[in-house]
């Protein structure tokens, strides 16, 4: 008996170490970019990362933000990222509201083509999206942005609402049907109401989807003035090409928001990213 | 057949168009239809700026005599092996080891997801920092412990820059992994588990054949997941490397980026894109009909 605790407890306590070990190693470089942000870069052009800090400072911090101009480009991801999260959010509630709640011709088809789209490399899109944008004379704006990526997200959005839809039963939306309720009341005061802990899960996982965006605002804009904070980033990496503590600083502040989300919104997170891969 | 009629009966045929009107018009224009076409730009010679002009398969033929591509298509090959099989073996067993009352599997759990919040720039950034040859981290310990021969240039020797960026995006991926067989695990019976070990299995014998088994449909969702996200791999290259050195960290989305908006030969890129579509098309149409299946049942 004794020895069986024993044993458990010894396999326990290897778990531990292996587990801290694994987390020590696993958040060492956002350890390191945290410490390098706060460092003088003489000193680590002198002794390297690995290296004793000698004073802590925020002026990396103060030079991304001003002369990095990291002030723009993270209200640009806001002004990018809020309309678009909203438009496809509601947008993918029709949508799925009507591949869940009727049957109809074609049905199939609809969504398989919402899930491929969800699935389709980006490269397939650049080039005539870049081109409908010019057209549109909306190139170089945040609405090229919005655009796409309101439609972009569509597909994952209405795939995962479609099938937490399906499992509201038919019940509740015939009960209103024969009261005499019109479609829209259905959609909006009886399955919208019901659907409201999904579309927080995939609200929050969407968020940080298209903020860390890159490749878009790389093809759609051209001035820094619309910039979003990825691309803003990768223009302060050939900015200070040789200072490391300024760079590190930017990609810290880049990941502020993300970061929070992650904190306070971690159980909608995690919910959103399971319900992507129930089916 | 007798519940259809009666739905009829219940409601106008049109209304799910009603719904599906604004949101199809908009996903037709912007993804859709974008693809179609960047089927008929990959028949043309296009420099962005004139139209494009009709040549049809010229851009296909001079692709498959381009070593770039080539080694794009390699480059392709080797993420997904390897963002395949480290994330799941590292993820599962994390899964399993948290997915217990021990104290503080919450936090252990928050720090291994951590870094999927990060957008790939910002983890590229700080991981070039880490690779810096001359003064970041992993260099600088190892001439601190006399190993001066492992620090090489991690992401301007050809022989390890492409290891080095997929390294970055394993690091980022195994916190989610481990979140779907969580949720996975959830679903397993604990009595099927316990009563495998009263009939004497070990507990790796029943983690083989009682668990393993039970996870699949997750692990089909993250293999097919992995492979899509390989193929789209572009922001770790463009940040770390631009597909250096001499191309060899150079993926099929990198490869079409450069040709097209730095080169302009945008017919060219619009044939690689497609080339990579085409790859894509073999995993979403199993994922498809692995969901319609599921869907009858």
């Amino acid at each position: 008996m004794s020895t069986v605790t024993k044993k458990m407890s010894i396999g326990k306590i290897l778990l531990y170490i292996v587990l801290v070990t694994g987390v020590i190693l696993w958040m060492v470089p956002i350890a390191v970019a945290v410490l390098t942000s706060f460092r003088s870069n003489d000193q680590i052009i002198m002794n390297g990362a690995f290296s004793m800090p000698e004073e802590f400072s925020f002026k990396n911090y103060a030079a991304a933000w001003t002369r990095g101009d990291l002030k723009t480009f993270l209200p640009n991801s806001f002004i990018i990222t809020m309309p678009s999260l909203v438009m496809t959010l509601f947008l993918s509630s029709l949508s799925a509201f009507a591949l869940s709640k009727y049957k109809f011709r074609g049905q199939k088809l609809l969504l398989s083509i919402f899930v491929g789209g969800m699935m389709l490399p980006f490269q397939i899109l650049l080039l005539p999206v870049f081109r409908i944008s010019e057209a549109l004379g909306i190139y170089d704006t945040y609405w090229a942005l919005i655009a796409i990526h309101t439609a972009f997200q569509m597909g994952f959005c209405t795939f995962v609402l479609r099938n937490y839809m399906v499992t509201i039963p038919d019940s509740v939306s015939e009960a209103a049907r024969i009261d005499g309720c019109k479609d829209f009341t259905i959609y909006s005061k009886i399955i919208m109401p019901l659907v409201l802990p999904a579309m927080a899960a995939i609200a929050t996982l969407e968020f940080t989807w298209i903020f860390n965006d890159y490749i878009w605002a790389l093809i759609l804009l051209r001035s820094e003035d619309h910039m979003p904070i990825t691309a803003g980033l990768a223009r302060l990496q050939g900015q200070y090409v040789m200072d490391w503590t300024v760079i590190t600083s930017g990609a810290l502040i880049a990941a502020v928001p993300t970061i929070i989300v992650f904190m306070f919104l971690q159980k909608y997170f995690i919910r959103g990213l399971t319900m992507g891969s129930n089916k | 057949m007798n519940k259809r009629q009666r739905q009829r009966q219940l409601y106008n045929p049109w209304a799910p168009w009603m719904f599906l009107a604004v949101p199809l018009i908009i996903y037709l224009i912007w993804v859709i239809g974008p693809m179609l076409y960047t089927f008929y730009l990959s028949l043309t010679s296009w420099d962005g700026l004139t139209s494009p002009e009709f040549i049809g398969f010229g851009n296909y033929t001079k692709l498959f005599v381009d070593r770039v591509f080539f080694i794009s298509l390699r480059n392709n090959a080797v993420w997904i092996v390897f963002f395949i099989t480290v994330p799941i073996v590292a993820g599962l067993a994390l899964a399993m080891a948290l997915n217990r009352e021990i104290p503080g599997a919450r936090v252990f759990k928050a720090f291994f997801y951590s870094p999927m919040v990060l957008s790939l720039v910002v983890c590229g950034l700080i991981w070039s920092w880490m690779y810096n040859p001359a003064q970041g981290l992993i260099n600088g310990f190892f001439r601190a412990v006399g190993l001066e021969s492992f620090a090489v240039g991690w992401l301007s020797d050809p022989n390890y820059a492409l290891g080095s960026i997929i390294a970055v995006a394993i690091w980022r991926q195994v916190g989610y992994v481990m979140v779907l067989y969580l949720a996975g695990l959830q679903s397993v019976d604990p009595f099927l588990v316990e009563a495998s070990l009263i009939d004497g299995a070990s507990k790796w014998q029943s983690f083989r054949h009682v668990i393993l088994p039970q996870l699949r449909p997750i692990t089909v969702v993250v293999v097919v997941i992995s492979i899509i996200d390989s193929l789209r791999a572009f922001d770790l290259v463009q940040i770390m490397t631009r597909g250096g050195p001499y191309n060899q960290t150079s993926v099929l989305a990198n490869f079409m980026y450069i040709e097209s908006f730095n080169n302009y030969k945008m017919g060219y890129g619009a044939s690689i894109s497609v080339i990579l579509f085409i790859i894509s098309l073999i995993f979403i149409m199993f994922y498809l009909s692995h969901i319609m299946k599921e869907e009858s049942n």
